[in-house]
């Protein structure tokens, strides 16, 4: 039953998201087109690209879209509300109970050395989540050209410029609305 | 009280842009300097928890400052008070994106924001990895390998990478290093 994958996928999705907001992005990605393929790595660039223009932290956009996107698939729009329901709960749900126990007990558990270890094992882990997740997106396992996301010199060049004005501390959302007005120029129908 | 909360975390919940990071100054300003529902020295900690257990951060500060102040029906309120303005906008985006999606217009702007995404997730990556050390290196390159090349599922690599670190933890505490 495709509703009850999409509940245990962002289950996961919320049980695992160490590190939040980007570290997620390998999680979503590896569940949503590696596993199920309920989309294609473009389609997952462009959510990504929406979440950074609204509000809300990609994990929610992410699970509000794919499960509206699954449920239209199995149905038509009811389905696909009934599906962003239950994405998004799902991967609320760890963050709900988790967090309440974690209230309670970590504090007093931070000096322990098991849980300093595994969180200080799983830090480099984290980040090498984020990077896998731009790599799956520079170099997507499928050779479809509807599916890759740097189709010529442009897109790289659009790629450094975002990056230089990430490290200049550009709002990202200014940038990301850059790069969709430069997208518009060099392949807009002008 | 409840009510309050959620209109509280309403907010919070329609002007993070970006997500994450980005509202904490917001819950700053909202929960501890206009409402002084947590002391200052309380939020530093809320921040450590909030970044070491899973799930995004916004939620999970949410669920803290909610539980603290009205127990569970508190976390329930803060929780649904920060997703209902993501969960809206992005349904409103999903009903009408799929008519829109093959517009020349809005095709021509994605074409040129995916580079830009990919541009902002590298970004993270090189801020976190600068100044770590070798070892810490090789396991950010081998992670990222394993789950782009070979498919790796994370959920595998952060639980090696969890029993790794209180191997070597434990390992540290056995030849009596004081850290």
């Amino acid at each position: 039953m495709i509703f009850w994958q999409l509940f245990i996928s962002y289950l996961k999705i919320g049980f695992f998201g160490f590190g939040g907001g980007y570290a997620m992005l390998s999680l979503i990605q590896h569940e949503v087109v590696v596993r199920h393929e309920w989309m294609t790595g473009a389609e997952f660039a462009d959510i990504v690209a929406v979440s950074q223009i609204t509000p809300g932290p990609i994990a929610i956009n992410s699970a509000t879209y794919v499960g509206y996107t699954v449920g239209v698939q199995y149905g038509g729009a009811g389905w696909g509300i009934l599906g962003s329901l239950i994405a998004t709960f799902a991967v609320c749900l760890p963050a709900l109970s988790l967090m309440i126990l974690v209230t309670r007990f970590f504090l007093r558990l931070r000096h322990n050395p098991w849980v300093e270890g595994a969180m200080r094992g799983m830090r480099p882990v984290v980040i090498g989540m984020i990077a896998s997740a731009a790599l799956l997106l520079i170099f997507p396992h499928s050779t479809d050209p509807a599916e890759q996301n740097f189709t010529d010199l442009w897109s790289w060049i659009l790629f450094a410029g975002v990056f230089v004005g990430s490290l200049k501390k550009v709002n990202p959302i200014l940038l990301i609305l850059l790069a969709a007005g430069a997208g518009i120029l060099l392949y807009g129908p002008l | 009280m409840l009510l309050r909360l959620f209109l509280s975390f309403l907010k919070i919940g329609a002007f993070t842009f970006g997500g994450g990071y980005a509202m904490i100054p917001l819950i700053e300003r909202e929960v501890i300097e206009r409402k002084k529902w947590i002391a200052r020295e309380e939020f530093l900690d809320l921040l450590t928890l909030a970044q070491s257990a899973p799930g995004p951060i916004s939620l999970n500060t949410a669920v803290f400052v909610g539980y603290k102040l009205c127990g569970y029906s508190g976390a329930l309120a803060a929780i649904l008070g920060t997703i209902l303005p993501s969960f809206t906008i992005i349904l409103m985006i999903a009903l009408f994106f799929r008519e829109v999606r093959h517009n020349v217009w809005v095709d021509a702007a994605f074409r040129g924001m995916r580079p830009a995404v990919v541009a902002l997730i590298v970004y993270p990556v090189v801020k976190l990895a600068r100044g770590m050390h070798l070892a810490m290196l090789l396991v950010i390159i081998g992670s990222a390998l394993a789950i782009w090349y070979l498919g790796w599922s994370p959920v595998l690599l952060l639980a090696l990478g969890g029993v790794g670190g209180i191997c070597w933890e434990l390992i540290q505490i056995r030849k009596g290093g004081v850290r």
